[in-house]
């Protein structure tokens, strides 16, 4: 099981997310945001969190133009998986890849701390290896996390169980709390937590290491 | 050419940190300001000479990258 993660100037989560997959058994491969193809027989892309190219102009917005992206999009199109955290979450949802926009925290602070997930669907790769209705204690460290989505997109998430993970209680102003959404083919997840600090114990909190592990098995099996 | 891209938030999305410049305002006694929204000005300097092929360009930069269009509207004035 192949997984490749996309490096922006500004990512800081890289090594994180490579390390966490590494764990859950795929072999990784870093991938450079001037290249314009995957590694050959790619099976996820990991989009990491950080800062990518500054956060200049909106969240996610140059990186999602970069030349990587191009090929991410591609991938994704022909029914390939990927995972965004954080600012990759962001990255994806400027490529139009996922729905909605992530905007400046409702209470404008940023924050860090970990907080509780409710797990909403296990339908998913990402997501079967938890229950539904699950609590589980994953951090968050971001500026813009409030998701925006209108009530008609909201509605249209939830009559098609694309919403993975909200947010036990409200941190951030996300339409009905969405921490994380899934594709229309459940194949790509964007999240603003982030699983990879949550992946091991000397991290304090081993939740979000039930995601990496139930998405490598399924490719394994695939 | 000169031209200049306004971006704002669409009427109807939440702007926060307009509305903390609000606040801010009526703390410092700036009374009966009611609303505050806050957006983005781009200067670009562009080699065109045509103003409407130059605002077709610029349309399409708005498009791509320069507004995220699901929450915000986009003004190009040219010269």
């Amino acid at each position: 099981m192949k997984a490749a993660v996309v490096v922006f100037p500004g990512s800081n989560c890289d090594r994180d997310l490579a390390d966490a997959f590494r764990q859950a058994g795929a072999d990784v491969a870093m991938v450079w945001h001037k290249d314009s193809t995957l590694p050959e027989g790619v099976d996820v892309v990991g989009i990491p969190g950080g800062f990518s190219f500054g956060d200049y102009l909106r969240c996610g917005a140059i990186a999602a133009r970069s030349p990587i992206t191009a090929a991410v999009i591609d991938h994704a199109r022909r029914g390939g998986y990927a995972l965004g955290i954080c600012n990759g979450f962001q990255v994806l949802t400027e490529t139009g890849v996922l729905p909605g926009v992530l905007m400046r925290n409702a209470g404008l602070k940023f924050i860090c701390k970990s907080v509780d997930l409710v797990v909403e669907t296990c339908e998913s790769a990402f997501t079967s290896g938890y229950d539904r209705g699950q609590k589980i204690s994953v951090p968050v460290a971001h500026h813009d996390g409030n998701y925006v989505a209108d009530d008609g997109l909201v509605g249209q998430l939830k009559a098609e169980n694309r919403i993975a993970f909200t947010y036990a209680r409200d941190i951030n102003g996300s339409a009905a709390r969405i921490a994380g959404v899934l594709s229309e083919n459940r194949r790509v997840l964007g999240m603003m937590p982030h699983p990879e600090r949550a992946a091991e114990p000397a991290h304090g909190g081993t939740d979000g290491a039930a995601l990496f592990r139930s998405l490598v098995d399924a490719l394994v099996r695939a | 050419m000169k031209a200049r891209v306004h971006v704002m938030l669409k009427d109807g999305v939440l702007d926060p940190q307009g509305e903390a410049v609000r606040h801010a305002l009526g703390s410092l006694g700036f009374e009966g300001v009611t609303g505050v929204r806050q957006g983005k000005v781009l200067d670009l300097d562009l080699e065109d000479t045509d103003v409407e092929a130059a605002r077709a360009r610029l349309g399409d930069m708005c498009e791509k990258l320069l507004a995220n269009t699901v929450i915000e509207r986009y003004d190009i004035e040219i010269g």
